[in-house]
């Protein structure tokens, strides 16, 4: 980085090599997902497998097109955990979900069997 | 832990610019910080109503999803452009990043197009929001009608995303030469923005939803 980069509106670090360089990260990791559909995965496997994935192409973009690794850190610490802490709390409604599933219509013609 | 809390102050710099962004840059990161917790609540929504539900899985790899991993190169080369453009802005160069910006609307135009004929195809296959195509309900019996409004839902959500960002990037590829190099990085933060959403949309929706049946 040159030392006139550091003025504050004119500030843009990284190469074109470093930007083509993660985009063929994110294509490789995208085929990657789009394999792992091809060869029919269980659905577990394939949400724990996927979710990994997007997490680490999301956090490539933010960090390299989305420039976040090069500003300050007050910026990062900002954004970042106050997210990360949001989107974990809506998880919570997951227990009531799974829950629910037994409660349902299981597509199956008999009513379901009584069990204690 | 001397050197991290140096470093820690040292980048404080005073506090005369906390953050070493201008106020519209930062005003953009508010923007898709509320952004991000609307897609996530919509997604986690999805989940949710999916985990609860026996849910139709009815994409076949070929062509749905080979269409749809066409559409998701489509916006990751989008990215690409736009980075391009910021990059060129931040040499000076204005007219060279006026055509990345134009070729990043012109592949999100792109993206809108392929999206809107597969959306066609499902809608002539007989899904609507709240009921689905006959031949799913036979083939998997009690499933929820669900699948098209998350289906619909999401997916237009994040197609009026694109459709926004193609008039901003557009508006933004018109006044380049009056514009600071911040405002196109700042186009630059929500187009990207976008592209991430889509990273989490296509698995969830599509790579999870695969026909494995012959």
């Amino acid at each position: 980085m040159t030392e006139h980069a550091m003025d504050i509106h004119e500030h843009f670090a990284g190469t074109n090599r470093l930007f083509i360089s993660v985009w063929i990260w994110l294509l490789l990791l995208t085929g990657f997902e789009v394999f792992l559909g091809y060869i029919h995965l269980p659905v577990i496997y394939m949400l724990v497998i996927l979710m990994g994935a997007s997490i680490v192409k999301a956090a490539l973009i933010v960090a390299y097109f989305m420039h976040l690794r090069f500003e300050r850190l007050n910026l990062i610490l900002t954004i970042v955990p106050a997210l990360v802490v949001c989107i974990c709390l809506l998880l919570m409604f997951f227990p009531d979900s799974l829950r629910s599933r037994n409660l349902r219509y299981q597509g199956t013609t008999q009513p379901p069997a009584e069990s204690h | 832990m001397a050197t991290e809390a140096q470093a820690i102050a040292g980048d404080w710099g005073g506090g005369v610019h906390p953050y070493r962004v201008g106020h519209r840059k930062l005003g953009m990161w508010l923007f898709i910080m509320s952004d991000s917790l609307t897609f996530s609540a919509l997604l986690i929504g999805y989940a949710y109503v999916r985990a609860s539900n026996v849910w139709p899985t009815p994409f076949k790899f070929s062509p749905s999803i080979v269409f749809s991993s066409i559409m998701t190169l489509v916006l990751l080369s989008s990215s690409l452009t736009m980075v391009m453009a910021v990059s060129a802005s931040s040499r000076g160069e204005r007219s060279t990043a006026r055509k990345w910006i134009l070729a990043t609307a012109l592949l999100g135009l792109t993206f809108i197009v392929l999206h809107l004929i597969e959306w066609r195809h499902l809608i002539d296959e007989g899904l609507r929001p709240f009921q689905l195509p006959t031949e799913w309900s036979e083939k998997w019996p009690g499933s929820t009608p669900l699948f098209g409004a998350t289906f619909f839902g999401i997916t237009g959500m994040h197609m009026f995303h694109v459709f926004t960002g193609c008039l901003y990037l557009t508006i933004v590829a018109g006044r380049v030469n009056k514009l600071k190099h911040e405002d196109v990085e700042i186009s630059g933060l929500y187009w990207h923005f976008v592209d991430l959403v889509w990273m989490f949309v296509f698995p969830m929706i599509y790579l999870l939803s695969i026909d494995a049946t012959k």
